[in-house]
């Protein structure tokens, strides 16, 4: 059993998108550019689709979308979706790597070894003490010293497994810093709204993209650019790479499940409660999950997507959408920047106003959190 | 403490020829025999054949799931919720209400293999047959109370059959077997309330059969059985009766309070009303943990007694294996938060039920470990039964140690939900529960039915069910590692090669049932006659010691089972 080498695959991957994502952000409304590690043969539609209102104004103002909606970054399909190969999906967050690593690991190793074990003992009782082999059998029915061994020995594999795992959990449940960013997601029967309270609170709703010959008139289907079938979604989560990001989950109906297998990350979002974790996304991509748990006829239709970004971009993603950058202090200058220069000036602004919650430490966070300061994470 | 049985001579039964008595032996006519009953045996054979009735369909339904489940896309989902609308008298439905239909499956799947399936084979039928006979005692504690355990069952699959009839394009129970709120408060019609009824029906039968199970265990073992003296069989439904009675209760008060979140405006699940969903799950699971213990523990007894039967050679450390089973049983009520990793549980909480759920796997290693080391030493003989017993440890094993895998908190994220999950649980179930059902089965039929059943096809049977059920569950990992959702009618494509596979590995297994089938109509009436004892010196229960089949009324003079001398060496 191989598992696919994850580092390797991470870094290329990175490279990749984190040059398409600029190339987006300069020019929005661009076909994407060609990258050479992109299999999946692109249809054209969106940039086809794009052209007659490529000038239109909402487009310039959301650098991760092209103007009909359709994204400009290029998905990677060995990455943040699920592949035909056997093993678990790479891993782009430091506690997924970790838990990847420890399933992998020790964990693989016990499932392996336990398994082999039995099956040799089973073979040798089998091939040596058959009745041709051994007509007459013993009447052995005891032997402390091997209860006492084969009852003390799973004792000792367990908490040499259990220390890790604790460990996991420790650092699963570290709380994110003080600069982490808020993503709400809210589950619906059937989709999923999340909100930016970090970020002035803006809402986005993220549908399912049904197929061509599924969708009704008007409605945009889906492209291989938007992702694969049933994973690929109308509006995607924009999230910032390297900064902690803080997820709360909740429901508006009954319960669903956000999850995104390459983050390592599954949270039930329970009507009545706010459920939390956190997350710090160490690559640029475009990363796929699905509700996890049963919520209906549409269970299987409310995919979840996840677009990770350069800092920058994702502040200009966030004044396009009226709300202001992360660690800016005023709710409201956000919308009034200017998209080009939000980041900056809401870096720049006096944190004077009353309604700022966020600690004037904050405003140094964009720069820190960019250089990767990913504490706990 | 060294005080066991279980050595070959140790049921030197004085048990008198019973097998004389024909006076006593007239069977009522046939409505009274099997309507009527309060006779143990009969009963077993009725909860026997109710068992292999609701595994057909229970087993069709898988069929159904995986066919529509071996291509991306929905291929016959809407055909088959058409039809199903027809026959409820509407038109066509909508692709929504064929998905529903979706869930429907799923949920009848898993309600009707654990509740009307393993458990009634299990207990009602195995429990009932061999329980008394084993223990050397004439019937159970309470006939006619068997009796309606037994007759609860109808109504109770009844209710479930006939729940998606009901409610119109959108009937049918899709909650899941978990029958989680508020998707179940939610759903209109009156199907998840007659799901809701039907295991309020099948709980209270087996509650009445646990206690009928723990009062004959405790009073009504022949002269000389001290408890350590019984067999692991007897041990197996004894602690399983345990489980019944402490675990069912809890779902009753989880599913009345959904009853009346549903119908009278309770809001014990309803967060909008002060209630809270998670307190379900809490409830559900300290019932369903133990319910899958309940589903494997009388294998385990099975399999002890078959694996001593064939090695010719008494169950190695017996004590530790019937305390194995006690440990199991208790720790399996302090583990069921594991089912609810991702529920938003606080880290304390995690651990504790991270590192309480390994500790199972400690019991649980003991008795594989043990099993070995029966045969350590042996003369084994591969008759059908022992092949499946063989079969089973080996996938009991694989099953067990992915359990070891999502025991973890923090790996389970990743898991939970996934078809990771769904391999793991059927390798314990399907591959560990059904195997030791039919090693249980091969074992005992001479027993039951006099005759002898073929040997040819038994073992054709295992190799062809092995071959398949591993075809089909053994790639389920791989797409759970790559992240395959359950409980989804669709999929996207790149998880088609292995869901392709799982599929073919059904039609395997398939072909092997029909098999079983054929092997079960040929030797119920063509099979050679069984003697007393098909199995030789490594028989030494006290149900060999009896003709085959057993008369109608055993053990009127009780049997004495000898000092436990023998084995002290």
């Amino acid at each position: 059993m191989r598992f696919i080498g994850v580092k390797t695959a991470m870094l290329a991957a990175g490279l990749m998108l984190a040059g398409a994502s600029q190339a987006a952000a300069q020019a929005p409304a661009a076909p994407p550019p060609a990258t050479a590690a992109t299999p999946a043969a692109t249809t054209a539609a969106p940039a086809t689709a794009a052209t007659p209102d490529a000038k239109a104004a909402p487009a310039a103002n959301d650098p991760m979308l092209a103007v009909d909606g359709a994204p400009a970054m290029k998905i990677d399909p060995k990455i943040g979706q699920p592949t035909e190969t056997i093993g678990l999906q790479p891993q782009v967050t430091k506690n997924g790597e970790r838990a990847a690593n420890f399933h992998n690991g020790p964990l693989m190793w016990m499932v392996i070894i336990i398994s082999v074990f039995v099956l040799i003992l089973l073979l040798v009782v089998i091939l040596r003490f058959n009745r041709r082999a051994n007509p007459v059998a013993s009447k052995t029915t005891h032997n402390t010293l091997i209860e006492v061994v084969w009852t003390l020995v799973p004792v000792i594999i367990l908490v040499v497994l259990a220390i890790p795992s604790i460990g996991l959990l420790q650092a699963q449940f570290t709380p994110p810093p003080k600069n982490a960013i808020t993503l709400k997601a809210t589950g619906n029967q059937w989709y999923w709204t999340y909100s930016y309270p970090d970020n002035g609170g803006f809402e986005i709703t993220a549908n399912i993209l049904k197929e061509k010959d599924e969708v009704a008139a008007g409605e945009r289907p889906r492209t291989d650019e938007d992702g694969p079938r049933l994973l690929a979604v109308d509006n995607r989560v924009v999230l910032p790479v390297g900064v902690p990001i803080r997820l709360i989950t909740t429901s508006a109906d009954v319960i669903h499940s956000w999850a995104i297998p390459a983050f390592w990350i599954k949270l039930d979002a329970v009507p009545g409660r706010l459920n939390e974790t956190s997350f710090t996304i160490e690559r640029p991509g475009i990363y796929f999950g699905q509700c996890s748990e049963l919520c209906g006829p549409k269970h299987g239709y409310m995919p979840i997507a996840v677009e990770a970004v350069p800092l920058d971009v994702y502040n200009k993603w966030v004044v396009a959408k009226g709300g202001k950058p992360a660690g800016a202090a005023e709710p409201a200058a956000a919308p009034a920047a200017d998209n080009a220069a939000a980041p900056a000036a809401a870096n720049a602004s006096a944190p004077a106003d009353a309604n700022a919650a966020a600690p004037a430490d904050n405003m140094t966070a964009p720069d820190n959190a960019a250089a990767g300061n990913s504490t706990g994470q | 403490m060294s005080d066991i049985a279980l050595t070959p001579n140790a049921f030197e039964a004085h048990h008198g020829d019973h097998e004389h008595h024909h006076d006593a032996d007239h069977k009522p006519g046939f409505f009274a025999r099997w309507f009527m009953s309060t006779n143990h045996k009969d009963i077993g054979t009725l909860y026997l054949i109710f068992a292999i009735t609701a595994g057909i369909i229970g087993g069709t339904i898988s069929g159904l799931m995986r066919a529509e489940l071996m291509h991306p896309g929905i291929q016959y989902l809407g055909y088959w919720a058409n039809t199903l609308n027809h026959i409820r008298g509407g038109g066509d439905v909508n692709i929504d209400q064929a998905r529903h239909l979706w869930n429907v499956l799923v949920t009848a799947h898993g309600l009707i293999m654990v509740f009307f399936m393993v458990m009634p084979a299990m207990i009602g039928g195995f429990g009932n047959w061999f329980v008394p006979l084993m223990i050397g005692a004439p019937d159970m504690a309470f006939p006619r109370m068997n009796n309606i355990s037994f007759w609860l069952l109808i109504p109770s699959f009844t209710l479930l059959l006939a729940s998606p009839f009901f409610g119109g394009a959108d009937g049918g129970a899709g909650t899941g077997w978990t029958v989680y709120a508020p998707l179940s408060t939610q759903e209109a019609g009156p199907s998840v309330d007659m799901a809701i009824l039907s295991l309020h029906l099948a709980g209270a039968s087996s509650i009445l059969g646990a206690i009928n199970f723990i009062t004959t265990i405790f009073n009504m073992r022949a002269p000389g059985m001290t408890l350590h003296k019984m067999p692991l069989f007897v041990w197996s439904v004894l602690v399983t009766a345990f489980l019944l009675l402490l675990a069912l209760p809890v779902l009753a008060a989880a599913i009345t309070m959904l009853l009346t979140d549903r119908n009278f405006g309770t809001t014990f699940f309803q967060a909008d009303g002060g209630g809270d969903p998670i307190l379900y799950q809490h409830l559900f699971w300290f019932f369903g943990h133990p319910e899958v213990y309940i589903m494997i523990l009388p294998g385990f007894g099975m399999v002890s007694q078959i694996i001593a039967t064939f090695s010719k050679k008494p169950v190695f450390g017996y004590l530790g294996m019937a305390y194995a089973m006690v440990a199991i049983g208790v720790v399996g009520f302090i583990v069921w938060a594991h089912h609810m990793f991702t529920t938003g549980l606080s880290v304390n909480t995690k651990m504790y039920f991270t590192a309480a759920t390994m500790v199972i796997a400690v019991p649980t290693g003991i008795k594989i470990f043990s099993w070995i080391a029966t045969m350590w030493g042996g003369s084994l003989t591969f008759k059908t039964p022992m092949v499946w017993a063989l079969g089973f440890i080996f996938m009991f094993t694989v099953g067990g140690v992915t359990g070891v895998v999502l025991a973890n908190g923090g790996v389970d994220d990743y898991m939970q939900d996934t078809y990771y999950v769904v391999a793991h649980f059927h390798y314990v179930l399907s591959l560990g529960a059904v195997f030791s059902l039919f090693a249980g089965f091969y074992y005992w039929f001479p027993k039951m039915s006099g005759r002898m059943y073929s040997e040819f096809l038994g073992h054709v049977h295992f190799w062809v069910f092995f071959i398949g059920v591993n075809v089909m569950f053994f790639p389920m990992h791989a797409l759970g590692w790559q992240g395959m959702p359950r409980r989804i009618p669709d999929y996207t494509p790149q998880y088609e090669p292995f869901n392709h596979l799982a599929t073919v590995g059904y039609m395997i297994m398939a072909a092997g049932m029909v098999v079983f089938f054929v092997n079960l109509i040929y030797s119920m009436f063509f099979g050679k006659k069984a003697p007393d004892n098909p199995w030789g010196e490594g028989a030494t229960t006290l149900e060999w010691t009896l003709s085959s089949p057993p008369p109608f009324h055993q053990f009127e003079t009780l049997p004495v089972i000898d000092g436990g001398d023998s084995h002290h060496h």
